[in-house]
């Protein structure tokens, strides 16, 4: 903002003088509840109830002090994200190939990248495990197989015979799901077929929701179905009635489904939607189909695929990146670098969204790119913990590094990919008890706990959305019923209100309706007076 | 170019172990559905906690012929505790091998009171209008009393003053006595037109000289040894059966109340908290029994209380909150007629007609083993959680839910009932009559009938 001389008129001047080491204090704490707080604080200074004021008074010290503890543990993170710096102005990050980033890192890290020839069952679509150690391939012609990929041990290896849409392990890498030709399958981590889902038919993608064990297909019918894995119950059967579905996604940090359909919409569900009464959100992202979502784990970014452009969205900005040819399938990592597969390609975008910054500048320019070597791809995906991009195509599955991209710093209470057994197992039981219901699944994730605020009387309209509006007139009819005058005494009563609302306006018009009736019912008994030959001669008023 | 990438999982491992580490990352972003999983956590601990309930332990020894009716804590020693019975029979106990230790005969008839001294003696207070002091430490059982008091009526309550050099007793007036000198006269404190048995009598602990005492022509009379003379009368609308200070708000103190007219229906059986020096309105009102309450005990850190009833229950309460936190109960309890909180907190005692002395955990889910340290560090999770999702509708039912006699319950239905038909009369006086000018009264101050001073 500027006032007419031109000087800038600065947001909250520091008027007084405050401290150097106040100033860092209040910096640090304000840093530490960007990064760490839960919501906003609760004012205190407010609340006139003594006993409440100090109780939340302790529980806000509390959390700050949490906030601020949670800041100073940073130090002791050890991992350090990895780039890829120019160091003139010529050179370019993409420009660089993988055997240059295979040379120029440690053997552990040039191990990981690797390309498995598999060129007669392709293409292949694959999944990492949750703690990223595990890799499942499923080839479009039958073949499943599952390895630990660092280690470059094959643990199962099998044909099915029949077309594999889809593959997904389940909560541990003890189990996992194909989308077969007719039904779904789940094998054990011997490829051993534990169940036949039967009521799941033609699935074409599936997503596995960890916390809730809810097993998500999307069918060639169009059907969304939530099967609980650990009941073996199906929870919901949803027809997004759009037709075959392109795409399937989740949202890790809030649980909702996103489908994507070949008109371009894209509908995000939970499993307590139905199909009657429709989706959570239905957004129309542009016409073409929606072939490939990926969903940013702060919900910050959803990218979604068109014919020759791919649009990223993170709140209000929605950018384009440029794509050749149709993108085949997109992935965001945990850092935020962005994977799209189109054609024989693959293109890495860095910074597409800073956390914090205050706006948004445009890249320009794709941090890495691979392929351009006749290799199709099918399908990107990051794996977990580390700087590795998978990209399965119709000549195997080619796994390659890119600097920065994975979350350095890992939280074994939650993943473990070192986890013994023992480990496994006790984590697998833990887990089920703590096993979320399908109905915590909500676009806030956050709301649980919370008071509900509302009145009674607006939870009552809320729960009964069938009820039909009420007609006012019909109500101010119901409320006078008898004698005309009693309906007259109600409008002049109602009248004498100085309150305008739509109730008011009717009953003006009612009242209007009835001076008119009456105005003529006094000229119908004048003419009556005068006669029939001088009926013409009475004078209205 | 410059090239580095992050080492990823391998990183965890040190060099030359096989162990791992276990590093944390607190980046919220890594901890997914963390209120959600918080909640259900929460709602786990508290189904777990229900499953541990059992608050009853065992009765101690073989308990007594006659039913319960006194209790005494050694103020001075954590597992020493004594009760008195119907048929004069007194007992002592040790709580750490839930054997008795010592007894005697104490008296013909019922044992009113029972009170240790500072000096680990033993007073008995019975109906046949004696007092005698025993020492339970240093002789066999049944051994004869170093000294008795024989006064002319009834003794039905006893209190030990805070220095240990005496101590008072009730009939229908407060007497007393030296425990310097045996022989000596006791001094004599009534109030002047009052002349009904006093149930219950209580020095303060903080204020030495101030005693307190309730009787069942429902008043409450405080007198100052200083002046020996009454300080003030406060008469309530139903005979009062026990006063209690609390020990760690000396100025407060609770009556255990009952109804005179009608038992189950009319039972208000409150406990009233009262301000000692303005006996205006109680401060809390704790409703709950469904029949007259014959004894109450405060817990150590007076935060706590717990209540025995006519109506064969025990139920234990938080001073901040009017309903009970808890109630126990078993097939075989009979009325209730003593409590006592044990001086380290974590355990009950209740005696009953029945003749048995019941030890009840305090917290019924608690258990007072030794723990490792992640097992206490689980459990205060667990603790915290309960109390934040609390207010959560299926959190609250589970933790609310009791099992309760039928009886028991039949009869809080009733007085419910009858509590809202009497409403309901008011409330249509109210409408008809002058009353409707007056202000409504709140029901703490309701309770008080009459003050004089």
């Amino acid at each position: 903002m500027e006032t007419d001389n031109g000087a800038r008129v600065v947001d909250q001047a520091r008027t007084s003088l405050v401290p150097k080491h106040e100033r860092e204090k209040r910096r640090r704490e304000k840093e530490a509840q960007r990064d760490y707080g839960r919501g906003k604080r609760v004012n205190t200074k407010n609340i006139k109830d003594k006993k409440l004021r100090r109780n939340l008074q302790a529980l806000e010290s509390k959390y700050k002090a949490a906030t601020l503890k949670a800041k100073d543990a940073e130090i002791l993170l050890e991992g350090t994200s990895g780039y890829l710096e120019p160091e003139t102005e010529l050179e370019r990050t993409y420009k660089v190939r993988q055997d240059e980033i295979q040379d120029s890192v440690s053997i552990a890290t040039a191990q990981k990248r690797f390309d498995l020839t598999l060129n007669e069952l392709g293409p292949y679509v694959f999944d990492y495990s949750r703690n990223g150690r595990d890799l499942l391939l499923g080839g479009r012609k039958g073949h499943i197989a599952s390895m630990d990929w660092r280690q470059g041990k094959l643990n199962c290896e099998f044909q099915v015979n029949e077309i594999v849409r889809d593959v997904r392990w389940l909560h541990t890498n003890q189990y996992m799901a194909v989308a077969q030709k007719k039904n779904v399958y789940i094998y054990d981590g011997s490829g051993v077929e534990l169940h036949c889902l039967n009521q799941h038919r033609e699935v074409s993608h599936l997503e596995f929701l960890p916390y809730h064990f809810l097993l998500v297909t999307l069918g060639a019918s169009g059907h969304l179905k939530y099967q609980d894995v650990s009941t073996g119950q199906l929870v919901t059967e949803i027809a997004t009635k759009l037709g075959p579905p392109a795409s399937l996604a989740q949202n890790p940090y809030n649980g909702v489904s996103f489908t994507g359909h070949n008109n371009g919409q894209i509908q995000l569900w939970s499993p307590s939607c139905s199909s009657s009464n429709g989706p959570l959100v239905k957004l129309l992202a542009h016409k073409g189909p929606v072939r490939s979502m990926s969903i940013d784990r702060g919900m910050f970014a959803c990218s979604l695929i068109n014919n020759n452009q791919c649009l990223l969205k993170q709140r209000d900005d929605i950018w384009y990146l440029p794509v050749k040819t149709p993108a085949s399938s997109v992935a965001i990592s945990d850092r935020g670098v962005t994977a799209v597969g189109w054609g024989t390609h693959t293109t890495m975008w860095q910074n597409l969204f800073t956390k914090h910054a205050a706006e948004q500048t445009k890249v320009q320019s794709p941090y890495l790119t691979w392929g351009g070597e006749g290799r199709r791809v099918e399908r990107v995906k990051w794996c977990p913990l580390e700087d590795v991009l998978g990209i399965g195509h119709d000549e195997g599955f080619s796994s390659i590094i890119v600097p920065g991209a994975g979350e350095p710093n890992m939280d074994v209470m939650e993943v473990n990919p070192f986890e013994t057994v023992k480990e496994r197992q006790n984590t697998e039981v833990r887990s089920l008890l703590n096993k979320l219901q399908p109905e915590m699944i909500a676009l806030d994730p956050s709301f649980i706990g919370n008071l509900d605020l509302r009145s009674e009387e607006q939870r009552q309209t809320e729960r009964d959305l069938d009820a039909k509006p009420v007609d006012v007139a019909t109500e101010i009819r119901k409320k006078a019923r008898g004698k005309n005058s009693t309906l007259r005494r109600y409008l002049r009563k109602q009248r004498a209100k100085n309150v305008i609302d739509e109730k008011r306006l009717k009953v003006d018009e009612i009242w209007k309706e009835q001076q008119l009736q009456k105005r003529e019912q006094q000229q119908k008994d004048k003419e009556a007076d005068m006669g029939p030959a001088l009926a013409r001669f009475a004078k209205r008023d | 170019m410059k090239i580095k990438t992050s080492r990823g999982v391998e990183s965890h491992l040190t060099a030359g172990s096989s162990a791992p580490k276990a590093p944390r990352n607190l980046d919220p972003a890594m901890h997914q559905f963390e209120r959600a999983r918080e909640y259900t956590h929460a709602l786990n601990a508290t189904k777990l906690e229900r499953m541990f309930a059992q608050p009853f332990i065992c009765q101690l020894g073989n308990g007594h012929v006659d039913g319960v009716y006194s209790f005494a804590k050694d103020p001075n020693h954590l597992s020493r505790f004594a009760s008195g019975s119907g048929d004069g029979v007194v007992k002592c106990w040790n709580l750490g091998s839930r054997e008795e230790v010592w007894q005697t005969t104490a008296a013909e008839n019922i044992v009113k009171s029972i009170a240790f001294t500072k000096d680990q003696k033993l007073l008995t207070a019975s109906s046949d209008s004696t007092i005698k002091l025993f020492d339970p430490y240093n002789t066999p059982s049944q051994a004869p009393p170093i000294h008795s008091w024989l006064g002319s009526h009834p003794y039905t309550s006893l209190s030990v003053h805070r220095d240990g050099r005496s101590f008072a007793a009730a009939t229908d007036c407060i007497s007393i006595h030296n425990l310097d000198q045996y022989s000596a006269a006791p001094e004599v404190i009534r109030w002047p037109t009052s002349g009904n048995t006093i149930n219950s009598v209580a020095f303060n602990q903080s204020e030495t000289s101030v005693l307190a005492s309730c009787s069942s022509d429902r008043n409450i009379i405080l007198y100052d040894l200083r002046t020996s003379s009454p300080l003030a009368r406060t008469t309530l609308k139903f005979g009062l059966n026990k006063i209690v200070f609390n020990p760690m708000e000396p100025m407060n103190f609770v009556v255990a109340s009952e109804d005179h007219n009608l038992y189950i229906i009319l039972a208000l059986s409150n406990q009233l908290i009262w301000g000692m020096r303005s006996v205006q309105r109680a401060l809390n009102i704790y409703k709950g029994h469904v029949a007259a309450i014959m004894d109450v005990d405060w817990s150590p850190d007076g935060r706590g209380m717990i209540s025995g009833s006519y109506d064969r229950t025990l139920r234990l309460w938080n001073r901040d909150e009017g309903v009970s936190r808890d109630i126990y109960h078993t097939k075989r309890m009979q009325r209730v007629f003593s409590v006592g909180w044990s001086p380290d907190a974590n355990y009950i005692l209740s005696g009953s007609d029945d003749g048995n002395v019941r030890l009840w955990r305090a917290n019924a889910s608690k258990r007072q083993g030794v723990k490792s340290a992640r097992h206490r560090q689980a459990l205060e999770h667990n603790d915290t959680l309960i109390e934040r999702f609390g207010h959560m509708p299926e959190i609250r039912r589970i933790r609310r839910h009791r099992h309760i006699p039928k009886v028991v319950k039949k009869a809080g239905e009733i007085k419910q009932e009858e509590l809202k038909a009497i409403k309901r009369r008011d409330e249509n006086e109210r409408k008809h009559t002058k009353k409707q000018f007056e202000k409504r009264q709140s029901e703490r101050d309701k309770v008080v009938l009459v003050r004089e001073k």
